[in-house]
């Protein structure tokens, strides 16, 4: 040995020196981590293991506590565990299953290792190998070193084969066919009346049965006399989890273990096994009603329990049962809402869930009353929480709770006012979705909204800034409504805007821009001589929108009319007169000079926009207003034009479109398309359900509309002049569908949606509602709920094409895990003459797995051995074909399942069935009565 | 697929002194939850319940003295039972240090591993028994000493030497 090796050991810095050095910081933790990781890679590199291994030792502390990378250090791990004393090697393990992970090059040396330690007389050598392998095994390392584990799992020493037993839930995981070899001594295993190896077999089988509890059933009777017998409670909490899990598969199994598990709820001290108990009751025993009233006694006295833990679990066994058994929760009401104002944030936020999961259509205002009270005084992450919560359980299922729209938009409103709220977003898209949804309630809609724009301490808020752009939205929108549009214009081109994004601010400039040409308008209205009111014959008949509009207008005029009674005496804006239009002018002149030179784009384009329709009518305006009406007839024309242009522009309603509208658009005769796309036209024909051909929206010319759908939502500035033309319009906006604001939401526009609660409306759509309820029932859509006295006011259409999403389902993965478990548990006696032939032929393991068999009992059950890595070429393709078989058509499995009538059982079999099915197919028609399976009653 | 994905020992002033893996969890993986966790826990005060949900898992954890012990389990785990399973490892370090403190674990922080390890095994509980836990880690110390008694001394070193 050379002498700086020697000179190297004697002086080598131990673990606690380093630690020491640590704690003293002379030189910073950084610098003295380098420094000692310089030094580790010498000595680590020395040919003396004693200096290797402490070299590791410190190396596993620094990657451990400090987060320094140890790969290079993999092979020299290697060597330390070559070391044949106990000391080296525990450090090396150590150090190995710290650090190795399954791409670590040298993984593959390690397996000699682990055997000859694995079969060492020693048993901490083998207990320490073992735990190694429990944490870096991989599929090679399990597969290679299966015979070892197997031999350990019966191995007199209790200390090695409790490890045993829990390294081969690992084995299995990585390498399935060790179940095979495994399996029957694993289930031996649940025959030991030492508690120790027992509760290591229990929470193998605890955790395996997660992954597919039903390859388990068979060895219920085991699980049930430990159940009965078992006086630990730690196994005991682990067999409840297995039957949580088995015992929805069977009810018969459920029915056995009520009355056992009721016992250890009445009996049990430890709080552990209690709730361990309660959860099973509440999540998989509950049609037991008795079972629940016990197990719900408990949960009351967990919910008044001083301990904060019991009172949080209590309040999550409660979230539990609520699925099933409202009426629990309301009989703990109380403690459920005192339990808003606890100390702890979880608890809080538990029971928030369970105030939810009571809200129904008669209680919601109410709740959500104390919810917001609550909201408002809590601490902003808590605020949001109970904000986030009443804004999902009240738009879930397209408001299907919400029964007051008038009261669900002012609590919006309100919403955004409390001071923590950060669901700007939400609230933005709710106030959005309910406009275009619910017809009846946009004047309070416009009013709430009216409410946020004008208050100018908003604009600071940056959270808020999405609700003002909502509001700024639906305010020009529906400006109609409006009580006073002079004072809305105000507030849309404040000052303070200029804290708003510019995105935001593009909204407020085209809504301003909405506002004047509906102020214009009414104020030519108003004036009578220059627009004859009678001006909306001009829409296309039959549109309802165009009826509907036309009443819409009616009312805003009254309530122009009304606004100047008001509001006469406390605004001098009232009265739309030709001064105060002139006002508003110059205002938006004032205001919008300097965006012109806006750097966002859509800011100045928007300005501009608006700057452009005002130097275009201004003068006008002007002229008009000084020589009153005697020449209104004359110059006033083109103006009038003009505004009636844009008012009709603005005008269009936007609806909400269901995604699938377009497939039911069919092709209209005059509409070219490229040659290209013909092939497309034929796929897309596909698509489209049956129901389409006999649905439209009326006229060849709706047709077109919703053809055009997609681009639009804010018509812009246009100078086109023919005035009866909302087929140009389409046109246009087709062409120019780059200047139309981008949308941000889903929505699309239609013409005409199925009106609420609005019967006078419903004459010529009547036959398209009717389609679409028809639709609605014909896509299997189970949110819908027919239980509402009156019809709802919101308009949602449903999703037709639900298809695809149907076939993507898969169905429940039958790893190879839990079929190579089922080979076993269910044995194999009715295998088909040829496969079976081919099975004794080719595949080694059967014949251990025949062994197997005696064991377990025998089931009528015909499959194959279909993990098999020797299986010979047609096997593996009638496996491959099964795994077709499984991700079949939802309509294919129906024919099939209309075939094979016989049982509920069947329907899992049948997708083991499915790989041998190709062969068997021509005879199928006979074979079916005997694939049925017959479920044994496992306890009887 | 474990019981247990993994096990801190976070102290008061968030220093890390253990970390255990019981799934996979890549070096960068286990800053962040490291931080993560130890941003939430220890801002939490002293009369909450001892279970924080997180990431879809839940994470039970109590406070020994300065230290935080912390297990993350499945959503269907039993709180109570890890928290007794921590209680267990606190008494075992307890027994076996004699009145445990968080420097014998800062300087022996192998040595709390090695107990650990008595403990669970692949994220599953394993020994339920105090004391044969105790004489199990104190038989593995003995094979240590006596194998260190026979290397350590200075006249073995140099009569390796001269070898």
């Amino acid at each position: 040995m050379s002498g700086s090796s020697l000179m190297d050991s004697l002086f080598q810095r131990s673990l606690e020196d380093l630690i020491k050095g640590l704690r003293q910081q002379l030189i910073g933790e950084q610098a003295f981590i380098s420094k000692a990781l310089e030094e580790i890679c010498k000595e680590i590199k020395s040919t003396d293991l004693s200096t290797k291994a402490t070299a590791l030792l410190k190396l596993s502390h620094l990657s451990n506590l400090h987060f320094h990378g140890m790969s290079f250090a993999a092979f020299h791990a290697l060597e330390v565990l070559s070391s044949p004393r106990f000391s080296h090697k525990k450090i090396a393990y150590h150090a190995i299953s710290l650090s190795f992970h399954d791409s670590t090059p040298v993984l593959l040396l390690i397996t000699n290792h682990l055997r000859k330690d694995l079969n060492s007389t020693n048993e901490f050598e083998v207990s320490l190998s073992l735990q190694c392998l429990s944490r870096i095994a991989n599929v090679d390392l399990a597969r290679d070193l299966t015979p070892e584990v197997f031999t350990l799992l019966s191995s007199n020493k209790l200390y090695v084969r409790k490890r045993a037993v829990a390294v081969v839930l690992r084995v299995f995981e990585k390498y399935p066919d060790s179940v095979r070899v495994c399996f029957k001594r694993l289930v031996e295993n649940l025959e030991n009346s030492d508690p120790q190896i027992l509760s290591a077999v229990v929470g193998v089988f605890s955790e395996l049965a997660c992954k597919d509890p039903r390859s388990y059933l068979p060895l219920a009777p085991e699980f049930y006399k430990i159940l009965v017998d078992s006086r630990n409670n730690w196994i005991s909490i682990k067999v409840l989890k297995i039957f949580s899990k088995l015992a929805p598969l069977e009810p018969r199994l459920a029915k056995r273990v009520v009355e056992p598990i009721c016992d250890l709820l009445r009996n049990t001290g430890a709080k552990s096994l209690l709730f361990e108990c309660i959860r099973t009751v509440v999540t998989s025993l509950s049609e037991y009603e008795s079972a629940v009233r016990l197990a719900v006694g408990k949960v009351r006295e967990f919910l008044v329990d001083e301990d904060p833990n019991l009172k949080y679990l209590g309040l999550q066994a409660l979230r539990i049962v609520a699925e099933k058994h409202l009426w629990v929760v309301s009989e703990n009401k109380e403690v459920v809402i005192k339990s808003l104002s606890d100390a702890d944030p979880n608890i809080k936020i538990e029971s928030l869930r369970l105030v939810m999961a009571m809200v129904s259509g008669h209680n919601v205002s109410e709740i959500s009353r104390v919810l917001v009270n609550y909201a408002m005084k809590s601490d902003p992450v808590f605020c949001n929480e109970i904000l986030g919560s009443i804004l999902s359980t009240c738009s879930r299922n397209f408001y299907e709770i919400v029964v007051d729209f008038d009261w669900y938009v002012l609590l919006l409103g309100e919403m955004s006012r409390i001071p923590h709220c950060q669901m700007g977003e939400e609230i933005e898209n709710q106030l959005i979705d309910i406009g275009l949804r619910v017809k009846d309630v946009r004047p309070e809609l416009v009013r709430v909204a009216r409410d946020l724009l004008i208050d100018p301490a908003l604009l600071g808020n940056s959270f808020l800034h999405s609700v003002l752009s909502a509001s700024a939205w639906a305010s020009g929108e529906y400006v109609e409504f409006s009580r006073n549009p002079l004072e809305l214009m105000e507030a849309l081109l404040q000052p303070r805007t200029s804290l708003l994004p510019p995105s935001i601010r593009a909204i407020y400039i085209q809504s301003a821009f909405k506002v004047l040409v509906f102020c214009l308008h009414t104020c030519f209205v108003r004036g009578g001589s220059i627009v004859p009111s009678a001006s909306m014959d001009n829409f296309p008949a039959g549109v309802s929108a165009s009826a509907s509009h036309e009443s819409f207008d009616e009312i805003s005029v009254e309530n122009s009319a009304d606004a100047t009674v008001v509001h006469g005496q406390t605004h001098a804006s009232a009265p739309i007169t030709k001064a105060s239009i002139v006002n508003l002018l110059n205002l938006v002149e004032l205001a919008l000079g300097p965006l012109l030179g806006s750097n966002d784009v859509e800011v100045q384009e928007r300005a501009r926009n608006l700057l452009g329709f005002v130097d275009l009518t201004k003068p006008e305006v002007l002229n008009s207003s000084v020589q009153e009406k005697e020449d209104s007839e004359g110059k006033g024309v083109e103006t009038s034009k003009i505004i009636k242009l844009m008012c009709d522009a603005f005008s269009k309603e936007l609806g909400p479109v269901s995604l699938s509208a377009q497939g039911k658009v069919s092709l209209p005769d005059g509409l070219m398309l490229k040659e290209n796309l013909v092939d497309l036209e034929m796929i897309c024909g596909d698509i489209k359900p049956p129901s389409s051909y006999s649905f439209s929206f009326g006229s060849p010319y709706e047709e077109e509309k919703d053809w055009l759908s997609f681009s639009n939502l804010h018509i812009k500035e246009d100078s086109e002049q023919s005035n009866e033309s909302t087929s140009l319009l389409a046109e246009h906006r087709k062409r120019h569908g780059l200047y139309y604001l981008p949308s941000g939401k889903s929505e699309l526009i239609s013409n005409d949606y199925p009106p609420a609660k609005d019967p006078t409306l419903q004459g010529d759509i009547n036959d398209n509602t009717d389609d679409l309820v028809e639709i609605t029932e014909e896509s299997l859509n189970p949110k819908r709920k027919p239980n509402h006295g009156k019809p709802r006011p919101v308009v949602k259409l449903d999703e037709v094409d639900e298809k695809p999403v149907a076939m993507k389902q898969p169905e429940p993965r039958d790893d190879s895990l839990s079929s190579a478990v089922r080979d076993v548990l269910f044995g194999s006696e009715d295998i088909p003459p040829t496969s079976s032939r081919s099975n004794l032929s080719n595949n080694p393991s059967s014949k251990r797995k025949g062994k197997e068999k005696q064991h377990t009992d025998p089931r009528v059950e015909s499959r194959e051995n279909v993990i098999d890595r020797n299986s010979s070429s047609r096997r593996s393709k009638d496996r491959s074909h099964g795994k077709e078989r499984r991700y079949r058509s939802p309509k294919k499995k129906n024919a099939e399942e209309r075939k094979n009538t016989d049982q509920k059982e069947k329907e899992k079999r049948h997708r083991d069935h499915g790989r041998h099915k190709s062969r068997q197919r021509a005879e199928e028609p006979l074979k079916v009565p005997a694939q049925t399976s017959v479920i044994p009653d496992f306890l009887l | 697929m474990s019981v247990i994905h993994f096990v801190l020992l976070i102290s008061r002033q968030g220093k890390v002194r253990l970390t255990k893996w019981y799934s996979t969890y890549s070096k960068k993986e286990r800053t962040k939850v490291i931080r993560e966790l130890s941003g939430v826990i220890l801002t939490r005060g002293p009369k909450l319940c001892n279970f924080v949900e997180w990431r879809g898992l839940k994470v039970v954890y109590k406070r020994y003295a300065s230290l935080y012990f912390c297990m993350c389990i499945d959503p269907d785990g039993n709180e109570l039972e890890i928290l007794e399973i921590i209680h267990h490892y606190v008494e075992v370090l307890d027994r076996y240090f004699g009145s445990v403190c968080e420097l014998d674990l800062i300087y022996n922080f192998h040595k709390a591993y090695y107990i650990l390890d008595e403990i669970l095994i692949s994220g599953e509980f394993q020994e339920p028994s105090k004391r044969s836990i105790v004489r199990s880690v104190a038989a593995q110390d003995s094979l240590v000493e006596t194998a260190k008694e026979q290397t350590g001394s200075i006249s073995n070193i140099l009569a390796q030497a001269a070898k």
